[in-house]
């Protein structure tokens, strides 16, 4: 065949491969932000669910992905960074490093279910906590630490050799350097990661069915003594977050109003990780046009 | 650091220096990591091999029967849990998505990179890796709300099957793969195309012979994380394939994963009964973890 000929034929496949998979997922988000975003309105948003009758909202669900978030960054951005900082500073190239390396990737290719089976044997029934904020928490901290680690060591490695020399030259010392030089220099790239991190765990429902569980107490939103069982803010009460909402709805609701329960919320599920990954861009490239001082 | 002079706090982050404080901080954080995935792959694959140890399933049934009987009296010959009806469900769902999924990921980043440099790199990309952080249970829902009526309609069966989930999966998987395919290419030296073409090669023998080779690397990669996603992923397969204990015959014959069995037995099974019924079911993920998706990892760490 002629090679022209080939090339054109190529060029065309790989327009219509392309084509292809941009209308799948421009379909997809398009049906999904218009089946759901004409049933989101306040009450929507706001209401509790309900259990048989139709009319219910998602206002505790919304609640607890947010809180269930903020919950597991307390303990994935300060492990996540720690270790980080670890394999691209201090680690040398031994047989520690090795291991901490192949148990970051061992984590990495955890099915989230699998670590949902590991909260519910440890975090759920050994700790005798019950289906709770807590070990839905710990849960998504083993999801994410790794994505944390790696995402931290590499805005660590971004910063230039010559800004540590400098600041070991004027006689700091190592961890003095650390915190003083490379961390606010690898700030955007830590505060796009955690971002990153917190899409992640906004959708993420296998992990979560069997640790924070598929049910919500009657929240009291008047109440903010954290120990009362009706708190919002009790870490120890079972929560229901949206992504399990969706998936709970559908596999066992019994509202007669389940499509429009659920297309709304996967509406605001996909609206709020879009929403985070954009601001994860954005603010990135702020930050660093901010610290650079370039365009 | 905004501290006060003298009060406890600036003590103790300038202890030692503060460097001793440093080290032991971070090298403890990356202990965390260790101890962690020990602690959940010691625990798994023991509440795993209790089926073996304490109920006595012999592993040949476990794995190449696909009778599933937890609770039967052990007059009858015991307890007999085969997996391979799960095991086959897994492989065949994720391969097939990956089949349909990897020659369309291909076109798509080599459009991405070459066909369409300038609106593909300001555009494209980061209009798709935004795609590839959709929920996967969002999938599940719009597999189960659109394509498994679609299918009980138009194509015949239950709706709920094998096409259901493989077409789920493999839809969810092509953002992931198309971002780590298009880092790839792009990542190629632009020497090699330039020498491609200044050699007289058109831009598809350039493409065919000198980048698609070069990135080859980094494609089986993208292909090999993609294959362990949708091997891993549990609610959205859960939500289209039907669930049914047996192998299929046909492509609209519901079917079971691994993934799948394991989120459905881990809310039946009561608590204080741990060992009876799920870790029958996670024993083989364990293993299977270790063999299917650590080929991804020393590619990935290049």
């Amino acid at each position: 065949m002629n090679s022209r000929l080939a090339d054109k034929i190529a060029t065309f496949i790989f327009w219509a491969g392309a084509l292809v998979v941009i209308i799948i997922l421009g379909a997809l988000v398009a049906y999904i932000l218009y089946h759901g975003g004409k049933y989101i309105n306040w009450d929507f948003l706001t209401k509790p669910p309900q259990v048989i009758r139709a009319g219910g909202g998602i206002g505790p669900q919304i609640f607890n992905s947010f809180y269930l978030l903020f919950l597991s960054m307390v303990f994935t951005v300060p492990m996540g960074v720690l270790g980080g900082i670890y394999l691209a500073e201090y680690a040398q190239n031994n047989k520690l490093t090795e291991a901490i390396r192949l148990s970051i990737e061992t984590l990495n290719s955890l099915p989230s279910i699998v670590v949902g089976l590991f909260g519910l044997l440890v975090f759920v029934n050994m700790t005798g906590w019950g289906y709770s904020l807590i070990s839905g928490a710990l849960a998504l901290t083993v999801i994410n630490l790794p994505l944390m680690v790696r995402i931290t060591e590499e805005s660590i490695h971004g910063v230039p050799d010559s800004l540590r020399e400098a600041s070991l030259a004027l006689g700091a010392n190592r961890w003095q350097t650390i915190c003083k030089v490379v961390l606010p220099s690898a700030f955007p790239g830590l505060v796009s990661g955690a971002i990153i991190t917190s899409g992640r765990v906004f959708g993420e429902a296998a992990a979560l069915l069997f640790t924070a569980g598929m049910s919500s107490p009657a929240l009291d939103f008047s109440q903010w003594n954290i120990f009362h069982p009706a708190s919002p803010l009790n870490p120890f009460r079972p929560a229901e977050t949206l992504a399990v909402h969706i998936w709970k709805v559908n596999t066992e609701g019994l509202i007669p109003d389940l499509r429009r329960v659920a297309d709304g919320s996967a509406a605001v599920l996909i609206l709020v990780v879009l929403g985070f990954n954009l601001a994860a861009r954005w603010l990135g490239r702020k930050i660093y046009r901010q610290m650079t001082a370039t365009n | 650091m905004a501290l006060k002079k003298n009060t406890v706090a600036y003590k103790f982050f300038n202890l030692g220096g503060s460097e001793l404080l440093g080290k032991c901080l971070t090298t403890g954080a990356a202990l965390v990591a260790i101890v962690s995935t020990v602690t959940i792959v010691v625990f798994i694959s023991m509440k795993g091999l209790s089926t073996f140890t304490i109920y006595g399933v012999s592993v040949k049934e476990f794995l190449f029967s696909a009778g599933w009987f937890p609770d039967r009296p052990p007059e009858e010959g015991g307890p007999q849990v085969g997996v391979l009806a799960f095991i086959f469900g897994s492989v065949l769902v994720s391969m097939l998505a990956v089949l349909l999924s990897a020659p369309l990921s291909i076109t798509c980043a080599v459009f991405i990179v070459e066909i369409a440099p300038f609106w593909g790199q300001r555009f494209l990309q980061p209009a798709i890796e935004l795609l590839a952080g959709i929920p996967s249970v969002v999938y599940g829902y719009i597999g189960l709300s659109v394509l498994v009526p679609f299918i009980r309609d138009n194509i015949g069966g239950l709706g709920f099957s094998v096409l259901a989930g493989f077409l789920v999966l493999s839809v969810m998987i092509l953002p992931t793969i198309v971002s780590i395919l298009t880092d790839s290419l792009r990542s190629l030296p632009r020497e090699y195309k330039e020498a491609a073409l200044a050699l007289g090669s058109t831009r598809w023998q350039a493409i065919r012979l000198v980048l698609i080779p070069a990135a080859r690397s980094g494609l089986i990669t993208g292909i090999v994380l993609g294959l362990a996603r949708a091997f891993g992923e549990a609610l959205a397969v859960q939500m289209v394939i039907g669930n049914t204990r047996k192998i299929p015959t046909s492509i609209l014959d519901p079917v079971i994963t691994l993934t799948s069995a394991i989120t459905m037995d881990m809310g039946n099974t009561p608590h204080g009964l741990p060992v009876e019924q799920h870790p029958l079911v996670d024993g083989p993920v364990s293993p299977n973890n270790v063999v299917l998706f650590h080929p991804g990892s020393p590619l990935r760490s290049k």
